[in-house]
């Protein structure tokens, strides 16, 4: 086995040392009865070309944005990603170094770290970020629960239009310990009804938790949401699932959120069929002792070097145990540093042009699309790169009419909203061309 | 002549390098965008411009190459499996192979999205059932969930299973048994959903002993949460015992799979009467740990735990694969989307590659490897339990400590030697730890090196400790002040003035 260099002799020589006669004698310790004696029922070995093969022909059953014109988003989305990203992410150094326990021979991860750290505070708006966290949805779900910690409260005030996932999430979480949630709906502009959510919170209520944009690709006014949810005080969470549009929208931090999460994963990590993804994390100073997941501080070293290292540890399992702030331990290091290196690339004018590329192809095709028979937009207010399209037939029916074309038209959003089961989600990133989005156009005008 | 001129570890060309924040110039860029194909509207007009931010203030102007030249070099001060030996016990720093980078970056994995109708999606879906056979079979489990994202993900969807699962049967307890060996994510994960942690102690062998789980265990007890082997590298050789103790009082028996690399295809942790069990693809399956993930964490439980698994689930179908939500007494979902999809490329592409027969040489040289070490190293360093161990060995600062060297001496000065330090200070039941896993696939010249490396520093602790006590003197930066990170929190970047 070309990853295993202990040779026969090798073998006898050690055991020799060992004063062992077998390597059957170093598991003596196992009962008879709990050997197994036979061999495992998995495929037997693969030469590396034999591999790079079945891989290839497994991977070719799949529709690949490239080859297919793709219009999905609820919360991955298809960004370009700069080359330099995979070159620099697959240097050993960063690939194959352990989350940096020991910080002289690790500068490398806890800069990278501190960076990413900064590049979070300045796109959100926020004063802390931690190191990274799963992804999106696991991320609001520690938000949540920090707030409870924060406010001793238990109750969640949830808008309906924060990614249906997270929610189902956030309940999963939140079920353990005993905390209620209340959803609040949206109106005809496909964002949160504002009224709604004066009602919903109460004086016991932990936190307000909304997506920006949200799971119908609708621009929130956050200031009013946050008054509602501080003049109760509760504290304001706000879900980032697309970070590319905080290239053009206002960062959370400047319409008084308390905390933001998110998913990081548009910040040119790829898709993945859904992960590994990257979960943000940020919120005010005062909260800091509050937060789950690693932290990277600066500090001096003996000869008063700068370096950075982990800090505010007694926060984490490892030293707290049963009293942590959260158990996350292996995070996302690597994908943070994607997130890294794509954000230091783009720059605040790559970052700008992409958000109003997006912008600005989303718009046409809600145009285009919404004027063509039997179909519609369903909401009336501002969008970022993804809307709701009402359809007179079935969405399930137009979507397979589309595969023929090798088009994927949207998703479906009777499979979360019953009330919406006449809708599809469409969303248009930069990687859409015109030709692409006319081409959607011309089929779903044949499928009327 | 000792020391580590005559070992291993060299001083290449070390770059100085600032922040990337401190770089770059005005209207300089490092992205390219194809031109706009449709109306340029302004922004103000489709968003209102109340809504819309100014630029980003801070945010650095850099070229292409600046940015390739700037991770390059902080990538230099990192020390990984790459560079060197990395025997940092609990984490299997095995090496983490080439081409399963390559197959997980295939355009059909990686730019498949996760809302691909199935049909669309038939070759991730396959990957991802085949991988859930092998990890059953590996386990000895009947049903595994790939959806977890981490090791400590995985606990924390175990324990909400079980929790479900003492629910349905309308029997909620309060209490979950711990040995105090075992790594903080599990009461981490417990305390999340409201259990009562219970402290266990390890016996005089370091194992636990039936007697005192027997003592400890009532019908308020929801679970027993094992590691084994267990953090000492010591196989809990009454697992199957201690398991019938607890099934006799309606508790459920959870593995912390952290090592599963000792034991694959020797013994099965389905056969010892474990109920559930996490398996961390970051370890035993050659996911590479990229500085703190990703990582993913399957959870891998018996049949009776099965209805309670987070949805969605990957199920054989009469005409192929599907994702399957519709399980009305699942836990729910503990993230987005189906998996870490791309770290399981990876297992899987590990697992064919070793087939089983590869698997068990894996587990076999990994404790052939621990106990060469452990016997090699026993007369310099004071052993606290002499007894065969599987895939890591601990020793501790005992004899060290006499010359006033500590742990962490000895760590640091590890660095001036090429090494990476083992794991310290850990488990909290050795004072002064030093866990040692050296993984199946370093060569026996490796640990020779390492060896003699370890006897150096022990006879330096006797003979210059001020030497040792003052490591590292060979990496770019001394020791941090972490006392002073952590009372002045500096936790990002601000520009000056």
């Amino acid at each position: 086995m070309r990853y295993i260099p202990i040779t026969e002799q090798d073998r006898r020589q050690m055991l020799e040392a060992i004063g062992s006669g077998s390597v059957e004698d170093l598991f003596a310790d196992v009962p008879e009865t709990l050997r197994f004696r036979r061999a495992l029922r998995i495929p037997a070995a693969l030469s590396e070309a034999e591999l790079t093969k079945h891989l290839r022909v497994l991977s070719d059953r799949n529709a690949d944005a490239d080859r297919w014109s793709i219009f999905l988003g609820a919360g991955c989305y298809d960004h370009f990603s700069p080359a330099i990203i995979t070159h620099l992410i697959q240097r050993g150094e960063f690939l194959t170094a352990y989350t940096p326990y020991q910080p002289e021979i690790s500068q490398g991860t806890l800069q990278a770290l501190f960076e990413y750290q900064t590049l979070v505070c300045q796109l959100t708006g926020m004063e802390v970020s931690n190191a990274s966290m799963y992804e999106g949805a696991s991320a609001t779900a520690e938000g949540i629960l920090m707030a409870h910690r924060i406010t001793g409260r238990s109750e969640v005030v949830v808008a309906r239009t924060v990614h249906p996932e997270y929610r189902q999430v956030a309940r999963t979480y939140a079920a353990q310990l005993g905390l209620t949630f209340r959803e609040i709906g949206f109106t005809d502009a496909g964002t949160t009804d504002l009224e709604a959510v004066k009602q919903g919170l109460t004086p016991q209520a932990a936190c307000l938790v909304v997506q920006y944009p949200n799971f119908f690709g609708g621009v929130e006014d956050l200031a009013p949401l946050a008054e509602a949810a501080h003049a109760v005080g509760a504290l304001f969470v706000v879900c980032v699932a697309e970070p590319i549009a905080l290239g053009l929208l206002k960062p959370p931090g400047e319409c008084g959120a308390d905390i933001v999460t998110g998913e990081g994963q548009g910040l040119g990590t790829g898709m993945n069929y859904g992960g590994p993804a990257l979960g943000l994390f940020a919120t005010r100073e005062r909260f800091v002792r509050h937060m789950p997941g690693r932290l990277v501080g600066e500090t001096v070293d003996r000869q008063g070097r700068t370096g950075y290292v982990l800090t505010l540890a007694t926060r984490e399992q490892h030293i707290r145990r049963e009293k942590a702030t959260s158990n996350i331990c292996t995070s996302e290091s690597l994908i943070a540093l994607m997130g890294t290196i794509y954000l230091v690339s783009m720059g605040p004018q790559g970052l700008r042009a992409v958000a109003l590329q997006n912008l600005r192809k989303a718009a046409y095709a809600k145009e285009r699309l919404g004027s063509l028979e039997g179909l519609g937009a369903r909401f009336d207010g501002p969008t970022f790169n993804e809307f709701v399209l009402r359809t007179k037939k079935k969405p399930a029916a137009v979507l397979k009419r589309l595969l023929k074309r090798e088009i994927v038209g949207g998703l479906d959003l009777g499979r979360f909203y019953p009330e919406l089961k006449d809708c599809l989600l469409v969303c248009v990133t930069e990687q859409k061309s015109r030709e692409q989005i006319d081409a959607l156009a011309t089929a779903l005008g044949g499928v009327r | 002549m000792s020391g580590p001129e005559r070992t291993v570890g060299t001083q290449g060309l070390v770059f100085e390098e600032p922040l990337i924040f401190e770089q770059g110039s005005p209207g300089r860029v490092g992205f390219s965008l194809p031109p706009c194909d449709v109306p340029q509207k302004k922004a103000e007009t489709l968003i209102p411009p109340h809504l819309l931010r100014g630029e980003i203030p801070g945010l650095p102007e850099v070229s292409e190459g600046e940015v390739v030249r700037h991770y390059t070099r902080i990538s230099q001060w990192n020390f990984g499996i790459d560079l060197g030996f990395y025997p940092l016990g609990s984490c299997t720093m095995k090496y983490n192979p080439r081409v399963n980078e390559d197959v997980a970056r295939l355009p059909g994995f990686a730019k498949a999205h996760p809302y691909l109708p199935d049909e669309l999606a038939q070759g991730a879906l396959q990957l991802l059932w085949e991988l859930e056979q092998y990890l059953a079979e590996v386990s000895g489990l009947d049903r595994v969930s790939l959806h977890p994202s981490a090791g400590a993900h995985g606990e924390l969807t175990g324990v909400m299973m079980i929790r479900a699962y003492h629910q349905s049967k309308g029997d909620p307890r309060r209490k979950i048994l711990i040995p105090e060996s075992a790594h903080g994510t599990n009461p981490a994960s417990s305390a999340l959903c409201g259990y009562q942690v219970v402290p266990i102690k390890s016996g005089p062998l370091g194992v636990v002993e039936p007697q005192v789980v027997a003592e400890a265990m009532d019908d308020e007890v929801a679970a027993i949460m094992l590691t084994n082997p267990n953090t000492l590298g010591l196989f809990e050789e009454h697992i199957a015992e201690i398991a019938e103790i607890v099934h006799r009082k309606g508790g459920q028996v959870y593995c912390d799979g952290a090592n599963l690399n000792a034991i694959m295809g020797i013994t099965r942790p389905g056969d010892w009467g474990v109920d559930v069990i996490h398996v961390n693809l970051h370890k035993t399956f050659s996911q590479p740990h990229g500085g703190g993930g990703p990582g993913a964490g399957p959870v891998a439980v018996r049949n009776h735990l099965a209805p309670f698994m987070p949805v969605p689930t990957v199920e054989k179908t009469q005409t192929g694969f599907a994702l399957d939500s519709d399980r009305p007494q699942s836990i729910g979902r503990v993230r987005s989307f189906a998996a870490s999809f791309g770290v399981m490329v990876r297992s899987y592409a590990y697992i064919r590659s070793l087939g089983p027969d590869g698997l068990k040489l894996a587990a076999e040289t990994a404790v052939l490897n621990a106990n060469y070490i452990m016997n090699r190293l026993k007369a310099d360093y004071h052993l606290p339990y002499d007894r065969v161990c599987k895939h890591e060995c601990v020793f501790s600062d005992a004899e060290q400590l006499k010359n006033d060297v500590k742990t962490l001496d000895i760590a640091k000065r590890l660095m001036d030697y090429g090494f990476h330090p083992p794991t310290i200070y850990f488990p909290l039941i050795v004072p002064g730890a030093l866990m040692i896993e050296p993984t199946e696939t370093e060569s026996k010249e490796t640990l020779d090196q390492f060896i003699a490396a370890m006897k150096a520093i022990a006879r330096e602790a006797k003979e210059q400790p001020d030497l040792v006590r003052a490591a590292p003197h060979k990496p770019r930066i001394s020791r941090l002040d972490e006392t002073r990170a952590a009372r002045q929190p500096v936790l990002r970047w601000k520009p000056k003035g």
